[in-house]
């Protein structure tokens, strides 16, 4: 196995709840609460769930972009939540993000080659000539062409302005993207084009990438290993061929079984998961999906669950496989 | 399928949006129709005119700058682009009612879910009593499996979740036994767990209640599970339609194939995803020939000079291919 690019223990996010003139903290919302997990090196790393699960949250805690309330990310031997934030700011050059929406992350002032050349400007790197033959061979790496540099962004359609989020990320030569959501606001047959240029980077840049969507098969597709996040907490972490061929997580479970899949000869097991998700800042006491789990048994009121490797590569948390763990 | 009656039928269907640079078709000559009690769906991708086609039945297309210009929209054979805005609104909610894509934009923040069911059933209703009325509301409210139904009367959009949301946009659908359903998107925004529930309930009310649906969507999952016949829409056309099975099973247009090709299959994981090169043209566009000739990797010369028909590709299929035209004859 490759060397771990990125380890993460312990990350937590408590967002206060403010009420009154004075602001008092009445509660708190718990969008992400305790998780670890590791990213090898050249590895894609898929983080699902559903609205509100804190998917979101940790990737942007791992760039910093919101402060963690705990925890500790170690990044290439660094300790990122140690940094003063100019130090912070120089290791972003190593650390990367896409977004989601293509339409509100790119300036519409700027033209594309101004886009593209800031983050070598923020990081001081290179002269104004080589910036622009950076900028060229960026475009050219993700489809587009020269001729494209000095357009805006609102003459190119959605896929392409996704495009230049990539090329943009790509500039600093980091070696981890974070991609939040890259290709849900996209169609479909644009949505493979992303993907595919995603993948074709991917070998040809030895880049890592952490892919967090709500698609189960976009994530199935581009990811190797594959977390599914249910009210702040990984509750299943495993190989994507692992996670999908056999789930353990009751959730999981449901998660896969609710997708729709684009056959009309295929015969699932329908399992409706009942009820909605639970509030974050209300979370139900032991494992947080008791309310909704077809198993639930008394421990799962009270106890919460740790994530235990189960079978090799095989993470869950859940206390239907506590005997699985005293067997290992 | 024999001697099903077309509850809904739409022939020729031409909606334009006049703008100052000139008028852009954004429906072009579409022809389909919903048999009574079934669920069709219409697939495309963004700017295929899926929704302007929907709002064109609803007779909600803004206008100025849109206008149906050509064509018949025939519900039980009453042909509703000749009605006046005003015939509509008695029309509107009773015979053909429509679900968005957007729950908390559809609703109004302002009103009680009570107070907006209520008006519904008040409009089209006229001589009911008050107890009636709220005795409707709290009957569709539990038959769309809202649980507590008489206190949800009293709450307020904003207290729901949007699952919550969608059932009670159906609920407000459906309070006047439309004939057909028509419903934008309805799950896009959701999650696929509550995405699973929601389509549960349009498929469990649709063989209760028989109220034929109009499920305009861009997921083919979902319409591989909902559905029972598809078309598929591209650039303001009709390119292909045919049952669900030979949508999925025996593709015939190129682009139908190309799409079910580009998504991801969560059951298996294939190694290149195949993509469609190159973007949706915009509307009005593309003048001579096929319109997605530019994207199609089996293109030859007489596509990019002729404007292919639909075609027949078997029975109850047909596609608008010259590929399938040398195969078989043209749709009469």
């Amino acid at each position: 196995m490759s060397d771990v690019l990125l380890q993460v223990d312990g990350l937590k996010k408590y967002f206060p709840i403010k009420k009154g003139i004075f602001a008092r903290e009445v509660g708190q919302v718990k969008a992400v609460d305790d998780i670890s997990f590791h990213v090898y090196e050249g590895e894609t790393l898929g983080i699902v769930g559903e609205s509100g699960c804190g998917k979101s949250t940790t990737g942007r805690m791992l760039m910093r972009l919101i402060e963690p309330t705990e925890g500790q990310v170690m990044f290439n031997g660094k300790n990122l939540t140690s940094l003063s934030a100019e130090e912070m700011r120089q290791a972003r050059r190593d650390i990367q993000m896409v977004f989601q929406d293509p339409y509100a992350s790119l300036n519409p002032r700027h033209t594309v080659a101004q886009i593209l050349e800031e983050p070598l400007i923020v990081h001081q790197i290179g002269t104004k000539a080589e910036r622009r033959k950076k900028v060229i061979e960026l475009l050219q790496i993700v489809g587009l062409s020269e001729y494209h540099a000095n357009r805006y962004p609102h003459q190119f359609s959605g896929g392409q302005r996704q495009r230049i989020g990539i090329a943009r990320a790509l500039m600093t030569n980091p070696k981890l993207i974070i991609a939040d959501e890259p290709v849900s606001a996209l169609d479909v047959s644009i949505q493979a084009q992303v993907l595919n240029l995603m993948q074709k980077l991917q070998q040809e840049l030895k880049l890592t990438y952490i892919f967090i969507a709500h698609d189960l098969g976009v994530v199935r597709h581009i990811s190797d290993r594959v977390g599914v996040m249910y009210l702040g907490k990984m509750v299943e972490l495993a190989t994507s061929e692992s996670l999908y061929e056999e789930p353990l997580h009751p959730y999981t479970q449901a998660l896969l079984a609710a997708v729709p899949v684009p056959d009309p000869d295929f015969v699932k097991e329908t399992k409706v998961l009942q009820g909605d998700i639970p509030s974050p800042s209300n979370p139900p006491s032991g494992c947080t999906f008791h309310t909704r789990c077809p198993f639930a048994k008394d421990a799962c009121r009270e106890l919460v669950p740790a994530l235990q490797e189960v079978r090799p590569g095989h993470s869950v948390a859940c206390h239907l496989y506590d005997d699985a763990v005293t067997m290992i | 399928m024999e001697e099903r009656k077309k509850l809904l039928d739409i022939r020729e269907l031409e909606t334009t949006f006049f703008a100052d640079d000139g008028a852009v078709v954004a429906v072009d000559r579409i022809s389909f129709h919903v048999y009574e009690g079934e669920i069709l769906g219409i697939v495309g991708e963004s700017g295929c005119g899926k929704s302007v086609t929907s709002l064109s039945i609803m007779g909600l297309v803004p206008s100025p700058p849109g206008k149906i210009t050509h064509g018949e929209i025939l519900l039980d054979n009453i042909d509703l682009a000749k009605k006046t805005d005003k015939q509509m609104r008695q029309i509107r909610g009773k015979e053909v009612a429509m679900i968005f894509q957007e729950p908390m934009t559809s609703l109004n923040p302002l009103y009680t879910i009570g107070n907006q069911i209520s008006e519904a059933i008040k409009l089209h209703n006229k001589s009911w009593s008050k107890k009636d009325i709220h005795k409707r509301a709290v009957e569709i409210l539990k038959l769309v499996g809202l649980p507590r139904a008489e206190e949800l009367m009293r709450d307020y959009p904003h207290q729901l979740s949007g699952g919550m949301r969608q059932r009670v946009m159906i609920a407000m659908a459906l309070v006047c036994d439309p004939k057909v359903l028509i419903a934008d998107e309805p799950t896009t925004a959701l999650d696929v767990t509550i995405q699973a529930q929601i389509l549960t309930l349009m498929k469990d009310l649709n063989t209760r209640l028989n109220t034929a649906v109009l499920l305009i969507t861009h997921d083919l999952g979902v319409v591989a599970e909902t559905c029972e016949r598809v078309v598929v829409m591209y650039a303001g056309q009709i390119v292909e339609q045919a049952s669900v099975r030979d949508i999925f099973k025996n593709p015939q247009h190129p682009y139908t194939q190309g799409l079910i090709q580009s998504v991801p299959d969560m059951r298996f994981k294939k190694d290149t995803l195949y993509s469609i090169p190159g973007n949706v043209p915009k509307p009005g566009s593309v003048t001579q020939g096929c319109r997605f000739a530019a994207r199609c990797e089996f293109v030859h010369e007489r596509c990019l000079q002729e404007n292919p028909t639909l075609y027949v590709a078997g029975e109850h299929h047909e596609a608008r291919c010259f590929l399938v035209e040398q195969k078989a004859g043209v749709v009469s």
